[in-house]
């Protein structure tokens, strides 16, 4: 059974249709790439299946759950994450409390209230930061970090609660060469744990990193494939990578 | 910083009617239950950033409860009025707060400020024209608090019975806005969003903190109505609802002790320059006002705190393996 299914993804803005009958799925620890031209809907459908955005049509699966109609924290709470293309770190608060305040989004009230769960995160804490080479700024604000930085931190968030999927609008979006071949690094170990959808405009990048693809272009899937198979298929190379 | 800025206010709270003379500390218990409204829209505006911009109303609601209390069925005990003051409170933040906040979509903060300013506003055009809460004179002549057979009217003993009052709320506020809940909050007002998609519910987390700040608006007018003595319907509406904006913005922000310092620098300056400045008091307050929202945004207290110390640190071990907040 696919981790996630999603299916007839149409969406609609006023007249503008930006998804039309687009699909995905995802199988279990599976790196799958989205990509296409700039306005072929890549980012419109990672917010449909994350719950930013909701279908106009169709139907997204996760876990053999339907939640079409779920909230962001409901998918969250199911196991779903989302780094969001425009980066989105708490600038005021320190490196560790963004992480702290990722970790502790499922402990109960009473938890939150006596800072129960406080101390039994610390060790948690540290160990995100330090598998994203931040722990020497744990104590700084988020607003002092580099972009690069601040795309790392954002990325430790979504994975500090152990999702099942991890959704991630450009990632690499602003850095440079050197941090986007970190970045790469840094995503190689969490392929035991989780799975990823990766929305990307660099193509080395989602090539190196990714098992499958899939090819948007003006809100429609026009194929879904292994790496070798995309770069092959003559439409894609007709629709993107001429255009790329 | 701050707890020596906080030691040092309550050093000299302390002092005040042993030094002030006899109306200038019912003045001064007038303004620290103001400290205490002041305190309730802190912790919305300031750690959750939903703007409650009728705020008075949760703080009318239970002076008008407890005036009521008091006038039809001679409940003055203070073991009584106070919890009765909370939950009208609460009780009305709860209703508010369920149709403004627990909406599918999440609520802007326009749509909640000017839907709990409609409600304020509501509330007092209800009050000035219903014959039963005395129309636009109120409810005069409410019957003093009682403690057992103690009558507590205005002077050093409502003193620092406001002040007890006050003191415990705000260490109870300081606890929680420093605990993992705190977090959650700062969380909501820097980027609701973002925590929404850790998994927060978000509507739940605004609904809880709006509710505790209705029921701290209502300890506050309830202590309110039995000083002064009397209600009117000024204490519903959007002047006072203002007003304790201004306290919060002029003291600053998200920190507690801004609403406080806020509260009784105000307070204190429209005292003085009323007696000093007749004519025009109001407007040297107003272009004060100005002043420092234009040039201190961050209030007054950050004069003397830090941005660390204002904004906190919920997580991070200090020194020692400590795990309490800077």
């Amino acid at each position: 059974m696919a981790l996630l299914e999603a299916s007839g993804i149409v969406k609609s803005f006023g007249e503008l249709i930006a998804l039309d009958g687009a699909a995905l799925t995802i199988a279990e620890n599976e790196f799958h790439g989205l990509i296409g031209p700039n306005g072929s809907g890549k980012s419109t459908l990672m917010k449909c299946v994350a719950g930013a955005e909701a279908p106009t049509q169709g139907r997204v699966m996760f876990s053999g759950t339907d939640i079409t109609g779920a909230s962001p924290a409901e998918r969250a709470r199911a196991g779903m994450s989302l780094k969001f293309q425009i980066t989105s770190v708490l600038p005021a608060l320190t490196l560790y409390d963004n992480i702290l305040l990722a970790l502790q989004a499922k402990s109960s009230l009473a938890d939150l209230v006596f800072s129960r769960s406080r101390r039994p995160l610390h060790d948690r804490v540290m160990g995100i930061l330090e598998q994203f080479r931040l722990a020497s700024r744990a104590g700084d604000p988020a607003s002092a970090l580099s972009h690069g930085q601040q795309q790392w931190l954002e990325i430790a968030m979504a994975l500090a609660a152990e999702p099942k999927l991890l959704l991630l609008d450009e990632p690499t979006g602003g850095m440079s060469l050197e941090e986007r071949r970190v970045t790469g690094e840094l995503l190689q170990p969490i392929k035991t744990k989780c799975s990823l959808v990766i929305v990307e405009h660099d193509l080395d990048f989602i090539r190196d990193i990714c098992d499958r693809l899939t090819v948007l272009d003006q809100g429609s899937v026009i194929c879904s494939g292994s790496v070798q198979e995309i770069q092959s298929n003559p439409r894609v190379q007709e629709v993107y990578l001429r255009r790329a | 910083m701050l707890p020596t800025v906080e030691l040092a206010m309550l050093v000299i709270a302390a002092l005040e009617p042993l030094v002030l003379q006899d109306y200038l500390t019912v003045y001064a218990t007038r303004v620290l239950i103001l400290c205490l409204f002041a305190l309730s829209f802190d912790l919305v505006w300031g750690y959750a950033g939903i703007m409650s911009f009728g705020q008075s109303l949760f703080f009318g609601m239970a002076g008008y409860g407890v005036a009521l209390l008091s006038r039809d069925l001679d409940i003055t005990s203070m073991l009584a009025v106070i919890p009765a003051g909370m939950l009208i409170g609460f009780a009305a933040a709860v209703v508010l707060g369920g149709f403004l906040l627990l909406g599918r979509s999440p609520s802007s903060v326009i749509f909640v400020a000017l839907g709990t300013m409609t409600g304020a506003y509501a509330a007092d055009r209800l009050a000035r024209g219903w014959y039963y809460l005395g129309g636009q004179n109120g409810i005069p002549s409410i019957q003093s608090m009682t403690i057992g057979s103690y009558q507590l009217s205005e002077g050093p003993i409502f003193y620092y019975l406001a002040l007890g009052i006050l003191i415990v709320v705000y260490l109870l506020c300081r606890f929680l806005v420093r605990s993992q809940f705190g977090l959650a909050l700062a969380g909501l007002r820097e980027n609701e969003q973002r925590i929404a998609f850790f998994g927060y519910k978000v509507p739940h987390l605004k609904a809880i903190i709006f509710a505790l700040s209705g029921a701290i608006a209502g300890l506050a007018g309830s202590l309110y109505a039995f000083h002064e003595g009397f209600v009117w319907p000024n204490m519903l509406g959007v002047v006072m609802s203002t007003q304790v904006v201004l306290y919060v913005l002029f003291g600053g922000s998200g920190t507690l002790i801004g609403a406080v310092i806020g509260t009784i620098v105000i307070e204190a300056l429209s005292f003085w320059l009323s007696n000093n400045y007749q004519d025009f008091w109001p407007i040297i307050l107003g272009v004060l006002l100005l002043l420092v929202i234009m040039f201190r945004p961050a209030g007054l207290v950050s004069l003397v705190l830090s941005e660390r110390e204002r904004v906190g640190n919920f997580g991070r071990p200090g020194r020692g393996g400590d795990h309490g907040a800077a």
